[in-house]
C-alpha cells in the first residue's frame, strides 16, 4: 500500500499525462503511425489516380465509333478499330463465367456449409489457395495441352476454359468467406421452421450473403478480363470479327499488348483507347450486376 | 399435446450436458424452465424439437414422446418434428434482407404450405396473433431489420405461429429485450398459452412466476425440482431450489 501512495504525485491531474520519457515516446509513436498510414494511403491513391488520368488523357482522344465497330487496319494505317477485341473479350469472359462461377460458387458452398473441418475440406481449401497463387500462364498451358493440342488449333473455347479455371478459386474462396459470416441464428431460424438443410442454404444463407458473393464474382470477372498470358496460347488472337468459339479469338488485353508495342503511332494510340475501354467495361459490369441484384439497396440500409 | 421426456442424456462431444432427465409437460399452459447459466436449460428445450443435433458434436440418448410419438425414432425426420414444434430464440433473428411480410411467410413458402391469397390471410392472422399487426400493417414490404428489438421478437413469434405449430418453445425470448418489450412479449405469452402449450426458458425468476403455471429447476445438467409455480416459489422442496430462488447461491 505505502509504495503506491508514495508513487502518486499529490497534485497530479489524472487526465493530464505525466511528462515522462515513456509517455513522450508513446505520443511520438502514435503520431508517427498516423502519419505513416496517411502517407502510404496518399501515395497509393496518387499512383492509381495518375494511372487512370494518364490512360484517360492518352486514350480518350481516340475513342470514336470506329473503335468499337471496325477491325484493325493492315500495316498500321490510320483508322480502323478494335471491335474484334471488344467482341472477343465479352465472349471469352462470358464463357469463363459460364462454368467458372457455378463451379466456384458450389465449391464455396461445400467448403462453408458441408465440409467443415473434415480432412477433405481442409485439403480442398489448401488446393484452392494454391490455385489462387499459381501464375495464370500455367492455366493457359493446361488449356493448351488438353484442348488446343487435341483440337489442333487455337480457339475461343480453350481461352474461355483457361479463364474459367482462373475464376474458380477466386469465386470459391470469397463465397466461402461470406457464407461463413452469415450468423448461425439465421440458419437456426430456418431449420426451426422445418426447412431442410439444402433449402436453408438456398433460401436463407445464400440470399443473406448475396452482396458479398456478387462482389467476389465481379472481382473474378474483372481479374480474368485483364488476363493476357493464358490467352496467348489458347484464344491466340484474330484480326477479324469472330463469334465462333472453335476459332481463334481476339481479346482486349491481347490487342493492347500488341498495339502498345507496335511501331505505328496510330496503333499505340488505339492501345490506350483499348485500355480505357477495358477499364470502363469492367466498371459497367460491376455496377450493372450490383444494380440488377439490388446490392446497392441492401448496403444503403 | 403433451410432452413426455424419459431418461434423456445429452452430450456436446464428450461433455455431458444433461443427466437422466425425466419430465412430463402437460397439454395446457406455460412451463418455465429456470436455472443458472450453463445448467442445461437451453440444451433441454433444443432437444424437444431436435435442434440440439444441429450443433457439431451434439448427441442425444433417451426418449422424447410428443403425444405418445417418440420423436427420436429412426424413421422420423427432424424437419417434420420442427414443422410441428415451433421455436423462438434468445436473440430476435428475423431475416434482415427480407421484408416483414416475407419473414412471416417464409415458413409457409419453404414448406410449400400456402400461396397467394391464402398466404396473405395466414400472414395477417399470424401478425395479429403476435400483437404486431397494427404496428406493421402499413409497411409490410419494408425490411424487417428496421423494426425495434421487441417488434423483431414478436415478428419471430408470428413467423413461428404461421406454420401452425402444436407446441411453442421459447429459449430466453426476452433476455435481449428492454423492460417494455419484455412486457409486450410476456403479454403475448399469456395470450398464446391458452391456445398452445408453451415451454419457456428464462433466467428471470419473476418472469417465470408471471407467465408460467409450472416451473422446472435445472442445476448442473440435472433436473432438481418441478412443481406448480406458486408452490414452487413459496415452498420449494429441495434445499438447492430454495438457495437458488432466494439468491443464496454460490
Amino acid at each position: 500500500m505505502s509504495v503506491i501512495v508514495e508513487r502518486q504525485q499529490p497534485t497530479a491531474n489524472p487526465f493530464q499525462p505525466p511528462r515522462t520519457v515513456h509517455s513522450a515516446r508513446r505520443r511520438v509513436s502514435n503520431i508517427a503511425i498516423i502519419a505513416l498510414s496517411l502517407l502510404a494511403t496518399a501515395f497509393a491513391v496518387a499512383v492509381l489516380l495518375f494511372l487512370l488520368l494518364y490512360i484517360l488523357r492518352q486514350g480518350l482522344p481516340y475513342i470514336n465509333i470506329d473503335l468499337f465497330t471496325k477491325i484493325p487496319t493492315p500495316n498500321g494505317e490510320p483508322g480502323g478499330g478494335i471491335g474484334n477485341a471488344i467482341q472477343g473479350s465479352l465472349i471469352l469472359v462470358g464463357l469463363a463465367s459460364l462454368f467458372g462461377i457455378p463451379l466456384g460458387l458450389f465449391t464455396g458452398i461445400y467448403l462453408s456449409e458441408f465440409g467443415g473441418r473434415s480432412a477433405i475440406a481442409t485439403g480442398v481449401r489448401f488446393l484452392v489457395d494454391v490455385l489462387t497463387g499459381i501464375p495464370t500462364i500455367i492455366f493457359g498451358l493446361f488449356a493448351w495441352i488438353f484442348i488446343v493440342v487435341p483440337q489442333q488449333g487455337f480457339s475461343g473455347l480453350s481461352g474461355g476454359v483457361a479463364l474459367g479455371i482462373i475464376m474458380i478459386p477466386i469465386v470459391a474462396r470469397t463465397s466461402e468467406e461470406v457464407l461463413r459470416l452469415v450468423p448461425k441464428e439465421l440458419r437456426e431460424a430456418s431449420l426451426a421452421l422445418g426447412a431442410t438443410e439444402s433449402r436453408t442454404i438456398l433460401r436463407v444463407v445464400i440470399p443473406s450473403a448475396s452482396s458479398g458473393i456478387i462482389t467476389g464474382i465481379v472481382l473474378a470477372m474483372a481479374r480474368v478480363a485483364g488476363e493476357t498470358a493464358p490467352l496467348l496460347m489458347t484464344a491466340f488472337g484474330n484480326p477479324f470479327f469472330n463469334s465462333d468459339i472453335t476459332q481463334p479469338m481476339e481479346s482486349l488485353p491481347h490487342t493492347i499488348f500488341f498495339f502498345a508495342d507496335s511501331p505505328y503511332q496510330a496503333q499505340n494510340n488505339q492501345a490506350y483507347a483499348g485500355a480505357l475501354v477495358l477499364i470502363v467495361l469492367i466498371l459497367i459490369a460491376s455496377f450493372a450486376i450490383r444494380w440488377a441484384t439490388g446490392g446497392f439497396k441492401q448496403r444503403g440500409r | 399435446m403433451a410432452i413426455e421426456v424419459r431418461n434423456l442424456n445429452v452430450w456436446y462431444g464428450r461433455a455431458q450436458a444433461l443427466h437422466d432427465i425425466n419430465l412430463t409437460i402437460g397439454s395446457q399452459g406455460a412451463t418455465a424452465i429456470i436455472g443458472p447459466s450453463g445448467c442445461g436449460k437451453s440444451t433441454f428445450v433444443r432437444c424437444l424439437n431436435r435442434m440440439h443435433e444441429e450443433i457439431a458434436g451434439g448427441r442425444v440418448e433417451g426418449e422424447v414422446l410428443v403425444d405418445g410419438v417418440s420423436i427420436y425414432t429412426r424413421s422420423i425426420q427432424p424437419m417434420y418434428v420442427r414443422r410441428h414444434i415451433g421455436m423462438v430464440f434468445q436473440r430476435p433473428n428475423p431475416l434482415p434482407t427480407r421484408s416483414i411480410f416475407d419473414n412471416v411467410a417464409i415458413g409457409l413458402r419453404i414448406n410449400g404450405l400456402a400461396g397467394g391469397a391464402a398466404l396473405k390471410e395466414i400472414v395477417e392472422r399470424s401478425l395479429k396473433q403476435a400483437a404486431l399487426w397494427d404496428e406493421v400493417k402499413d409497411r409490410l414490404s419494408e425490411s424487417a431489420a428496421q423494426l425495434s428489438g421487441g417488434q423483431q421478437q414478436r415478428l419471430c413469434i408470428a413467423r413461428a405461429l404461421a406454420i401452425e405449430p402444436k407446441i411453442i418453445l421459447m429459449d430466453e425470448p426476452c433476455s435481449a429485450l428492454d423492460p417494455i418489450a419484455t412486457f409486450e412479449v410476456e403479454e403475448l405469452i399469456r395470450e398464446l398459452k391458452n391456445a398452445y402449450p408453451v415451454v419457456i426458458v428464462t433466467h428471470n425468476m419473476q418472469q417465470a412466476a408471471r407467465v408460467a403455471e409450472k416451473t422446472v429447476f435445472f442445476l448442473q445438467g440435472k433436473l432438481i425440482e418441478e412443481g406448480e409455480t406458486g408452490k414452487f416459489f413459496s415452498h420449494p422442496e429441495k434445499q438447492e431450489t430454495a438457495d437458488y430462488i432466494t439468491g443464496r447461491f454460490s
